[in-house]
């Protein structure tokens, strides 16, 4: 009943559209197995109130890969921006906020120091981030060093790194451990700007500003450009369900046939090979390859099961640490909302709750005890004040991520998410005052929620922590770090994959190439 | 009056130092603003008749090449085993880390037989991380950025120790210095006491949580050491931590090396951008062209030297140094051996490690508390009655307690210590001990108190880190105590470093400073009789 050259992909998200694309270019018969009525998994744009459409969990796009967007033409398939360069606000209750957009103050009470330290710091970082960007399109190599024809991959990191000159160099090696509350207390005073860059460094993360490594993540999140700008934050037009869209129609024409509201239960082994997969409905679908876009535990642990991986591999993939702690605010306004402080124009900018770095830590205390933040820290958006169809006339959708939400709340997520929900809104209610009046409709998304509603285990946007130990050669586990799984025939392309989540699709590309290459 | 090397300092690396630098010919002279040597490895009478090693309480990590290049035993250290280390639990149970193997195990099986089993793995991957940091420990990091032979070749001998680990083997490494200590734990042991009984030795001396990511790298730091062959056993020096410096201090004299005591260094001597010697607070001045310091590197060059010797973007690397006070002490004279019903009568653990935080929750919030600027309401405490194995310290049928206590801030919300914080402190700390042990406070004759504050004022170590810096990627290997400068070397020609905050850290160790030796020996051109590398015997 197999097919030669036929795959199946498990999953219609970012990644796994981006593969079968590829794969069907490849001269693969591609299918794509979707259990929701519509691909995009958690890339999509939906209605949460009537009338009001938002961005489900990711709502700014800042890490697509241009390879992928050039390649699929993801423009000639509908991709547009409603803006494509948001800047930061940091929000200041009292005091005048401030804003930056990359390295440079726009506008805040900041001294000459902090602004000239600023720019260093920015450049600095950003030629860090080009270094980790340049790592996002190979394959992570495989460690052995039998002949120097192995360590070659290797030697290629080792020479990006030397390449970036002596200096900076030292700098890197010393920068690539570090927690970011430490670089931020060497370079700069004010509180507001160090909040802010704080926040980006753990936003998704189980990490506070003192946590070690999250200067990787700061360095991470600006590794990707929108339009050819480094680090740049954009919105797309119709929120982040065009991308998959987008996707979607480039895998159509591509020829991938994508089938919706079709779960799949298992994958089917064969003489150790996978060889298709059983539908939650009993039908069973047979392939040469299987590819999931599924998170890795629930790919290996669930969709094919631990007994058919040896026990130290089956060990390794369930101590991965993917437990999300982000949760996601939408809000239907009455109308538009005033932030103290904050302009017109200044009020559809990336707007945060980070008024200091010591906030942000003591945010992230009650996280570590399985406790959310009673004074969570927030990213919010306003996307239907650059984008009129998220929302009727006259009113707007309010679009956030919230930290810290611990996926296992104590108590749980049933008792604890009212509780939490008038947490945030207490809080924006001090930088907004009013903005419970018009709150028409609220939706908070849990790490629960995100589980239960997109199938993503543990209900972490990345597929799992994007930290130093789950990283390039260590992502999502050794021994399926380059796309394929110890079972022959079988993949994975999702973002528990190097390089990881954010709406990137580079894992798609990487893992296609791999099964073109070699499968 | 001229010499060949001055070393300031007379800390237990910097009287190593001086040793091999005197076995090698040099005429040294080793300064020391105390009236003893040892630095912080020392023993003292506070109490009359009562010595304790009242900073530095427990050896492990000395170099066994060290101890046996420099004939220390002849010189008088001798070092006992101790008893294994016990976890009291909040409902009356302990965890007991038996030196006998099965007991150890059955004590295991008791708390959970899924824990028994995952800690023979947990045994196994832990030492596989110790031989490989073992191997480096009396070897100078290479520069990275260099492209001098010598550190090409050290880096490609780091670079094949590594493909010796295999694929897997090196994927393990990579996660075992990124992952934290919790983490690390987690992935063994499902058992909160299990875990707690362990996660210990991943912050003890640095101002980092359980859930830091880096710190089950700081296990090996306490891991790494061996008693008599045994991996990762702990001893008492004989006498007390002081033993350790008198030892060291008798080989700098055995080889003509001169100690001086009250002499506190106030400045480095430069001419033409080189050492030249040190000046006292007094007034007056020693000359030698090698100059080596012991002392922390804020202290060397933010202190001891005058801002134009240096390049600003050094000078900014010594202020960003992290240092950062997290732990106190407190030595107590005891009229009796305490009971701790727990235990039971008889018990070999009594002359253990005694821990009290039963969960890695507890341990966080204790890390908590500090970094909200005040001392752990919760706190860790390492608990040793050295008097239990070494009767030498007390009078005959008295105790003392050896307390290390974490987290404590090197100020109080910002501000400094006042004597009602360290009352209020002490009383923390007897809480603690006496939940445990009913008669332990009616047993207290004198009890003495140290904060970070106190480590500094005595020993000279800026924040009062026992580390002389913290123990984080970005201050370890290649870079400590900073990149580019981790060869020993400060960027004054005949200037060195030699404590811990050079490679490979803290700890009674003695490694930072015989490794300086050969690299200042190598500068010199002289032989050299420093050990290099690990001989596995």
């Amino acid at each position: 009943m197999t097919e030669p050259r036929s795959v199946i992909v498990i999953g219609a998200g970012h990644n796994g559209l981006a593969c079968a694309t590829y794969l069907a270019r490849a001269g693969r018969k591609v299918l794509v197995l979707e259990a929701a009525a519509q691909p995009g998994g958690a890339a999509i744009t939906r209605e949460f109130a009537p009338g009001f459409r938002v961005s489900a969990v990711a709502h700014l796009l800042h890490l697509l890969d241009p390879v992928v967007e050039r390649e699929l033409g993801l423009a000639q398939h509908g991709l547009a921006y409603a803006r494509d360069a948001l800047a930061t606000v940091s929000l200041a209750g009292e005091r005048a906020p401030l804003v930056l957009s990359g390295g440079s103050i726009l506008s805040g009470e900041v001294s000459a120091a902090d602004r000239s330290a600023l720019r260093a710091h920015a450049a600095r970082m950003q030629k860090f981030a080009r270094l980790i960007a340049r790592q996002h399109g190979r394959v992570p190599p495989r460690l052995r060093f039998d002949s120097w024809r192995d360590a070659l991959p290797a030697l290629a990191l080792a020479l990006d790194i030397r390449r970036l000159g002596r200096k900076d160099m030292r700098e890197f090696l010393r920068l690539a451990t570090m927690n970011i509350y430490d670089v931020l207390e060497e370079q700069f005073e004010h509180p507001g700007l160090k909040g802010a860059l704080a926040l980006d460094a753990v936003l998704g993360a189980r990490l506070g500003p003192r946590s070690g490594n999250s200067v990787y993540t700061s360095l991470y999140r600006q590794s990707g450009a929108v339009n050819g700008r480094c680090g740049a934050l954009a919105l797309p037009r119709g929120g982040m369900g065009a991308v998959t869209d987008a996707l979607a129609a480039a895998a159509r024409a591509a020829g991938v046939g994508i089938r919706c509201g079709a779960s799949v239960e298992s994958i089917l082994v064969r003489d150790g090979r996978a060889c298709g997969v059983r539908l939650e409905r009993g039908e069973e679908l047979g392939a040469e390859l299987v590819v999931s876009n599924a998170d890795p535990q629930r790919s290996l642990l669930r969709l094919l099961g631990a007994r058919h991986l040896e026990a130290e591999f089956a060990r390794r993939v369930h101590n991965l640490r993917a437990a999300g702690n982000a949760a996601k605010l939408h809000l239907a306004l009455g109308g538009r909302p005033q932030f103290r402080g904050l302009s017109a124009a200044q009020l559809g900018e990336r707007l945060l709750i980070a008024p200091d770095v010591d906030y942000v830590e003591r945010a992230f205390n009650p996280a570590k005890y399985g406790e959310f933040s009673t004074q969570p820290v927030l990213e919010i958006t306003l996307p239907s004040l650059h984008d009129r169809g998220l929302a009727p006339a006259g009113r707007e959708v309010l679009s956030a991520v919230v930290q810290y939400a611990p996926y296992d709340l104590k108590g749980g997520w049933a008792v604890g998410k009212e509780r939490f929900l008038a947490a945030v809104m207490a809080t924006l209610e001090e930088h907004a005052p009013g903005i419970g009046a018009l709150v028409q409709h609220a939706e908070l998304l849990t790490p629960m929620d995100i589980e239960q509603q997109f199938g993503i285990t543990g209900g972490h946007w990345h597929h799992g922590e994007l930290a130093l130990d789950q990283f390039m050669v260590l992502r999502p586990v050794p021994g399926a770090a380059q796309y394929a799984t110890p079972v022959a025939g079988l993949y994975l392309c999702g973002a528990g994959c190097h390089p990881g989540g954010g709406v990137m699709g580079t894992a798609g590309r990487n893992a296609a190439r791999v099964i073109a290459g070699g499968g | 009056m001229k010499y060949d090397a001055i070393v300031i300092g007379a800390g237990h690396n910097g009287l190593c130092n001086a040793a091999f630098l005197a076995r090698a010919g040099l005429k040294v002279l080793v300064l020391e603003s105390n009236p003893y040597v040892g630095g912080a490895a020392v023993s003292r009478e506070l109490h009359p008749h009562w010595i304790y090693s009242n900073c530095s309480y427990v050896c492990g990590l000395l170099r066994p090449e060290i101890y046996r290049t420099l004939e220390l035993a002849r010189h008088g250290l001798q070092i006992v085993p101790y008893g294994g280390g016990v976890t009291f639990t909040r409902d009356g149970d302990i965890l007991g880390g038996y030196l006998d193997k099965d007991i150890r195990r059955r004590e295991l099986a008791r708390h959970s037989p899924r824990d028994a089993d995952a800690y023979l793995r947990y045994g196994r991957d832990t030492m596989r991380q110790c031989r490989l940091i073992r191997a480096l420990l009396l070897r100078t990091p290479p520069d990275p950025s260099s492209l001098r032979w010598r550190d090409i070749r050290e880096l490609i001998h780091i670079g094949k120790e590594f493909a010796r680990l295999g694929e897997q083997g090196i994927c393990d490494t990579m996660r075992f210095y990124t992952l934290s200590i919790a983490d690390y734990l987690n992935e063994y042991f499902e058992s909160d006491v299990v875990k707690a009984n362990f996660a210990g030795s991943g912050i003890i001396g640095t101002a980092l949580g359980v859930q830091s990511p880096g710190t089950a790298y700081v296990l090996l730091h306490h891991y790494m050491g061996d008693v008599d062959g045994q991996m990762g056993a702990w001893g008492f020096a004989r006498g007390g931590m002081g033993a350790v410096s008198n030892a060291l201090a008798a080989a700098v004299q055995a080889h003509g090396g001169e100690i001086k005591v009250d002499a506190p260094a106030a400045r480095i001597l430069t001419r033409g951008g080189r050492a030249r010697g040190v000046a006292l607070a007094n007034g007056d001045e020693y000359y030698a062209d090698t100059v080596v310091s012991n002392v922390d590197p804020k202290r060397t060059f933010l202190k001891l030297m005058e801002p134009r010797d240096l390049e600003p973007e050094f000078l900014a690397r010594a202020r960003n140094f992290k240092i950062r006070g997290s732990s106190g002490k407190l030595n107590i004279a005891l009229d009796g051996l305490p009971d701790f019903p727990a235990l039971g009568a008889g018990n070999p653990l009594i002359s253990g490690d005694m821990h009290f935080l039963d969960s890695l929750e507890r341990y966080e919030r204790a890390y908590d508390d500090w970094k909200s600027g005040t001392w752990s309401k919760d706190p860790y405490l390492d608990l040793l009655m050295p008097s239990a194995t070494d009767p030498t310290m007390t009078p005959p049928g008295k105790h003392m307690m050896s307390v290390f206590v974490q987290y404590v801030p090197v100020k109080v919300q910002g501000r400094d210590w006042t004597d009602a914080d360290r009352e209020a402190f002490k009383q923390t700390v007897f809480d603690q001990i006496a939940r445990y042990s009913p008669n332990f406070r009616s047993l207290v004759l004198h009890a003495e108190v140290r904060t970070p504050r106190e480590l500094e004022a005595e020993v000279g170590l800026t924040e009062g880190n026992i580390f002389q810096g913290e123990l984080t990627f970005d201050q370890l290997f290649f870079n400590r105590p900073f990149p580019g400068f981790a060869q020993y070397r400060a960027p004054v020609r005949g200037l060195y470093m030699c404590g811990s905050a050079t490679h490979p850290g803290g700890g009674v160790m003695a490694a930072p400073g015989a490794n300086a030796a050969r690299e200042i020996l190598r500068d010199l051109r002289r032989g050299s009789s420093v050990p290099e590398g690990w001989s596995d015997d």
